[in-house]
C-alpha cells in the first residue's frame, strides 16, 4: 500500500532501456548527419529538463535559461582557449560558473514577490549578451570564443557524450522530483503561503532547485561548447534561444521530466525537416507548438498519461 | 505567562486598520474563540499570528518569544500549525503524500521519508477518521474529508498551538459534531487552540473563552455566555432598538410593482448547491435589503442577477425576462453591480476610476453625472487627483459606489456596503444611501452581513440561510420577528 506511493522503479527501468536502445543507433546505420541533429537535440533537452524543474516543479519562470547556459559554455570556452585547463576540468568549471552566477542572480531575485523572477532573469540574458559584446577583445565579441581543444572528434562519441548527459540529468532530476525534496518544491510552486505554513523556507528550497538547475544547465552548455568548438552568443547567451527551451519543456509535457526530452527532440528534428521552407521554418515550429499547447495542455507526455490513467 | 500572548497587535493595510490594538491571550489546553462578523478583522488577527502577515504594531509573545514579524516558516516551526479555511491540497498526489508532506523537516538535504515520518502521517490520518483513504487523491475526498486533510496535516505537524480558520464553514450539523470532538480531543492533548468564527452561537458549547471584534477593535473578552450577553456584541450583530426604529420615514406604497422579480433562482457549484428557489421582489425607487452570513450566499445572488454566474429560474427586469442574457447587456439596460471587493484601479485617480464608469456616456451626459455623483459624495469632488488605492475604506467604498452611478443604473446592486467600516464611516455610507433613495432616480437591492444598517435603511428585507430564504417581510418587524435567530 504505502510501499507504491514513491513507486519510481518503473520509470527508471525504462528510462534505462530507451537509453540504451538509442545508443546503438550509431551503430544500425544512422548517418553522421542525423547523429548531429540528436547529438543537439539532446543538449537541448539537458536545458529544457533543467529548466522544468524550477518551472514544472517550483512554478517559477525562469526566463534566462541562457544565463546559466552561457555562464557555463562561456566560462569553458574562455579557460580553453587561455589555455588555462584541460577540456574536462573547463567543463567542470563551467558547471560550477553557472550554480555560482546562478546563486548570485538568484538569492535576491527569488525573494522577489509576482513577475519579477522571471523579469530579473531576462535581464539578465540581455546584460550578459551586453557585457560579451562590449569586452569583445577579450570575449570575441559577437564572433564568439574558438576553442582549440576537442573531447572527441568522432560524431558517434560525442552523440554518447550528449546522450550520457541527458540520460544522467533526466535520472538526477527524476529521484529528485520523486524525493521529499520534489514534494516539499511542488508544494511551494501550487501554493507557497501554505508551504510555508508547514514550516519550509520557501526562498531556500527554490534557490536549491534553480542551482541544480544551474548545474545541468552550465554542464551542458560547456560540453556543447567543445562539441561545436567555438562559443557564440545567438547560441549560448540569446533571450530567443531561452524561448525554445521554454517551448519544447512546455510541448513535452511540463512537471514529467522526460517530457522536455521529447519537446526537445522534437523541436530539433522538426526544424530540421522544414529547414527547407526557409524563414519561414521558424514560425512553422512556432506554429506547431501552439496546436501542441492548446490541444495538449499536459503536452507530448501528458497525452501519455492521460491514456494510462482513466478518471 | 500564558502561552500565546498578544498585545497592541494592529494591521493597517492602506487607509484601512483591519487589526487595532487588540490584546488576547491563549493557554495551552485552552480553546479560545475570535468572533466577529465578516471583515471585522478576525482572520487577519490569526494571520498575524500565523506570520502571514507582519503587524504594524505590538507584540506576540509564543513561550515568551516575540514572533510578531518573524517568517511564517519559523513561527511554524516554534510549533504553531493553521488549518485554512479553505482546503488547497496537491492534487497531483495522493492523501498520504499530502500528509507526508507535513511530516518533513525543513532540510533540502532530506532525501528519503523515514519510517516515524511515514508512521505520523499514517497516525494522523487514522485520528481524523481518513485511516484507509491514503492512496486516494484528494480530488476523489468529499467537501468534509478535504477539510479532514487539512486537519491531519496541521496535526501531523504536532503543534502547540494550532489555529483553525472557520472550520465549521459548509460543514453539515453532523460533521460539525464530529468536528467540534475532534477538536475537543485536541484540547484535552494539551494542545492551545485559536477558533475563529463569525457565528458566536455555533462555537458557544465548544470554546473555553472568546475575544469578539469588530471594525478592527475587540469589543468584548469572557466566557461564551458573557460575550453573547454583552451589549456591544448585540449592537454588532443585531442593532439596538432604537436604532433600528425610526431611523427613516417608510411609509411606502408598495402598491408600485416591484422592479426586479426573481422567481425559484437556483444556483450550482459543482455538487454544491449555492443557492436554492430564491424568490425576491425589489421595490421599486426604494431600498430592498438581502441579509445573511457570510456563505450564506448572498453574493452568489447577486453574481447571478448581475449575468456573472450561471443560474436557473427566472429573472425579470421592468417585466423583461433577462435570464441568460450576457453580463454586458444586463449592465447597459440599468443593472449594475458593486461588488464586494470593490474592483477599484488602484493606480487611477478618483477622476480617472470615475471616468471609466461613464466611458459609454457622451461628454455632456458623462459631465452631469460626475456632478450628481461629486454632490452625493463631496469627498470625491475633494479627492479628484488622488490615487484610489491611497483613499480610506470609507472613501474607497463611496467611489465603488459612485463609479457604479457613473453607468446611469436604474437597479443598483451593493454588495456589503459596510463590510470592514468603522461605525463613523457607516454613517456617511448611511447618508448616501438616503439620498439616492431621495433621489428617485433608481431602485436599491442591498447585501449586507449587518442587520442593523440594512434594517435601518431598507423598505422590505429577505434574510437568506445556506442559500435559501428563510424569512421576508417588512424591515421594521425584522428585528422583532428573526432577531434572536440570527446572534
Amino acid at each position: 500500500m504505502a510501499g507504491n506511493t514513491f513507486s519510481i522503479r518503473r520509470p527508471l527501468i525504462g528510462l534505462a532501456i530507451v537509453s540504451l536502445a538509442t545508443a546503438v543507433l550509431p551503430y544500425v546505420g544512422l548517418q553522421e548527419y542525423s547523429l548531429s541533429i540528436l547529438t543537439l537535440g539532446l543538449f537541448f533537452a539537458v536545458y529544457a529538463m533543467s529548466w522544468d524543474l524550477l518551472f514544472g516543479y517550483a512554478g517559477e519562470a525562469n526566463f534566462g535559461a541562457t544565463f546559466l547556459i552561457g555562464t557555463g559554455a562561456y566560462t569553458a570556452a574562455l579557460m580553453s582557449s587561455n589555455g588555462v585547463a584541460t577540456p574536462l576540468i573547463c567543463v567542470a568549471a563551467g558547471a560550477a560558473g553557472a550554480v555560482v552566477a546562478g546563486a548570485v542572480l538568484a538569492f535576491p531575485a527569488l525573494r522577489l514577490r509576482g513577475p519579477y523572477f522571471g523579469l530579473v532573469t531576462l535581464v539578465a540574458v540581455l546584460i550578459m549578451r551586453q557585457l560579451i559584446i562590449l569586452f569583445s577583445d577579450k570575449t570575441g565579441g559577437e564572433i564568439g570564443v574558438a576553442v582549440p581543444d576537442v573531447i572527441a572528434i568522432e560524431a558517434a562519441t560525442n552523440f554518447h557524450i550528449a546522450l550520457g548527459l541527458a540520460a544522467v540529468t533526466a535520472l538526477v532530476l527524476y529521484l529528485l522530483v520523486k524525493s521529499p525534496f520534489g514534494l516539499i518544491l511542488e508544494a511551494i510552486g501550487q501554493d507557497s503561503v501554505n508551504a510555508q505554513v508547514l514550516g519550509f523556507n520557501i526562498v531556500k528550497y527554490k534557490l536549491t532547485a534553480f542551482c541544480i538547475s544551474a548545474f545541468f544547465s552550465g554542464l551542458a552548455g560547456g560540453l556543447m561548447t567543445f562539441y561545436l568548438g567555438t562559443a557564440s552568443t545567438n547560441v549560448f547567451v540569446d533571450a530567443s534561444v531561452g524561448v525554445q527551451i521554454i517551448i519544447a519543456a512546455i510541448v513535452g509535457g511540463r512537471r514529467t521530466v522526460f517530457g522536455p526530452i521529447l519537446g526537445a527532440l522534437f523541436m530539433a528534428i522538426a526544424s530540421e525537416y522544414l529547414r527547407p521552407l526557409g524563414s519561414l521554418s521558424e514560425l512553422a515550429v512556432a506554429l506547431i507548438a501552439l496546436i501542441v499547447l492548446f490541444f495538449l495542455p499536459g503536452g507530448l507526455l501528458g497525452l501519455v498519461r492521460l491514456a494510462r490513467r482513466p478518471s | 505567562m500564558k502561552f500565546l500572548e498578544a498585545r497592541q497587535l494592529t494591521k493597517r493595510f492602506g487607509g484601512l486598520t483591519a487589526v487595532d490594538k487588540v490584546d488576547f491571550d491563549v493557554d495551552k489546553g485552552e480553546i479560545l474563540g475570535l468572533i466577529g462578523p465578516n471583515g471585522s478583522g478576525k482572520s487577519t488577527t490569526m494571520s498575524l499570528v500565523m506570520g502571514l502577515h507582519k503587524p504594524d504594531a505590538g507584540s506576540i509573545h509564543l513561550n515568551g518569544v516575540d514572533i510578531a514579524g518573524w517568517a511564517p516558516n519559523r513561527i511554524a516551526g516554534m510549533g504553531v500549525s493553521m488549518v485554512f479555511q479553505h482546503s488547497r491540497p496537491l492534487q497531483q498526489q495522493t492523501v498520504l503524500q499530502n500528509v507526508l508532506l507535513a511530516c518533513l523537516p525543513n532540510k533540502v538535504t532530506h532525501l528519503r521519508v523515514t519510517d516515524a515520518q511515514r508512521d505520523r502521517a499514517l497516525e494522523s490520518l487514522r485520528l481524523v477518521g481518513l485511516g484507509g483513504m491514503e492512496e486516494k487523491f484528494p480530488s476523489e475526498l468529499p467537501f468534509a474529508g478535504l477539510r479532514r486533510l487539512e486537519v491531519a496535516k496541521a496535526l501531523a505537524r504536532d503543534p502547540d498551538l494550532l489555529l483553525l480558520d472557520e472550520p465549521f464553514a459548509g460543514l453539515s450539523a453532523g460533521e460539525v459534531r464530529e468536528f467540534s470532538d475532534l477538536i475537543r480531543n485536541l484540547r484535552s492533548a494539551g494542545r492551545a487552540l485559536i477558533l475563529v468564527d463569525h457565528n458566536v452561537k455555533s462555537v458557544a458549547a465548544l470554546v473555553d473563552r472568546a475575544v469578539a471584534m469588530s471594525s478592527g477593535q475587540k469589543i468584548a473578552e469572557g466566557s461564551p455566555r458573557e460575550v453573547l450577553a454583552n451589549a456591544d456584541v448585540r449592537r454588532v450583530y443585531l442593532g439596538s432598538q432604537s436604532e433600528t426604529v425610526g431611523a427613516n420615514v417608510r411609509k411606502r406604497k408598495s402598491e408600485a410593482s416591484p422592479v426586479l422579480i426573481v422567481k425559484n433562482l437556483n444556483v450550482t457549484y459543482g455538487k454544491a448547491q449555492a443557492l436554492s428557489n430564491i424568490s425576491i421582489d425589489v421595490v421599486d425607487r426604494g431600498v430592498t435589503a438581502v441579509v445573511g452570513l457570510n456563505g450564506a450566499g448572498k453574493t452568489s445572488l447577486f453574481n447571478a442577477i448581475a449575468g456573472l454566474l450561471p443560474s436557473r429560474g427566472e429573472i425579470a427586469f421592468r417585466q423583461q425576462s433577462i435570464a441568460g442574457t450576457p453580463a454586458h447587456e444586463i449592465a447597459r439596460s440599468g443593472i449594475v453591480l458593486c461588488p464586494e471587493s470593490r474592483e477599484l484601479f488602484g493606480d487611477m485617480s478618483v477622476h480617472e476610476n470615475l471616468q471609466l464608469g461613464g466611458m459609454h456616456l457622451s461628454s455632456a451626459d458623462k459631465r452631469e453625472r460626475l456632478d450628481f455623483v461629486e454632490q452625493i459624495f463631496p469627498r470625491l469632488g475633494e479627492r479628484r487627483g488622488q490615487y484610489a488605492r491611497t483613499l480610506s475604506g470609507g472613501e474607497q467604498q463611496q467611489l465603488a459606489i459612485g463609479r457604479a452611478l457613473m453607468m446611469k443604473p436604474k437597479l443598483l446592486l451593493i454588495d456589503e456596503p459596510t463590510l470592514g467600516l468603522a461605525p463613523i464611516v457607516m454613517d456617511i455610507i448611511s447618508e448616501s444611501i438616503e439620498t439616492l433613495r431621495k433621489s428617485g432616480e433608481l431602485s436599491l437591492l442591498l447585501a449586507e452581513q449587518n442587520m442593523v444598517f440594512a434594517s435601518r435603511h431598507a423598505d422590505s428585507v429577505y434574510l437568506i440561510e445556506h442559500g435559501a430564504i428563510e424569512w421576508s417581510g417588512p424591515a421594521d418587524q425584522f428585528v422583532e420577528q428573526v432577531g434572536g435567530k440570527i446572534l
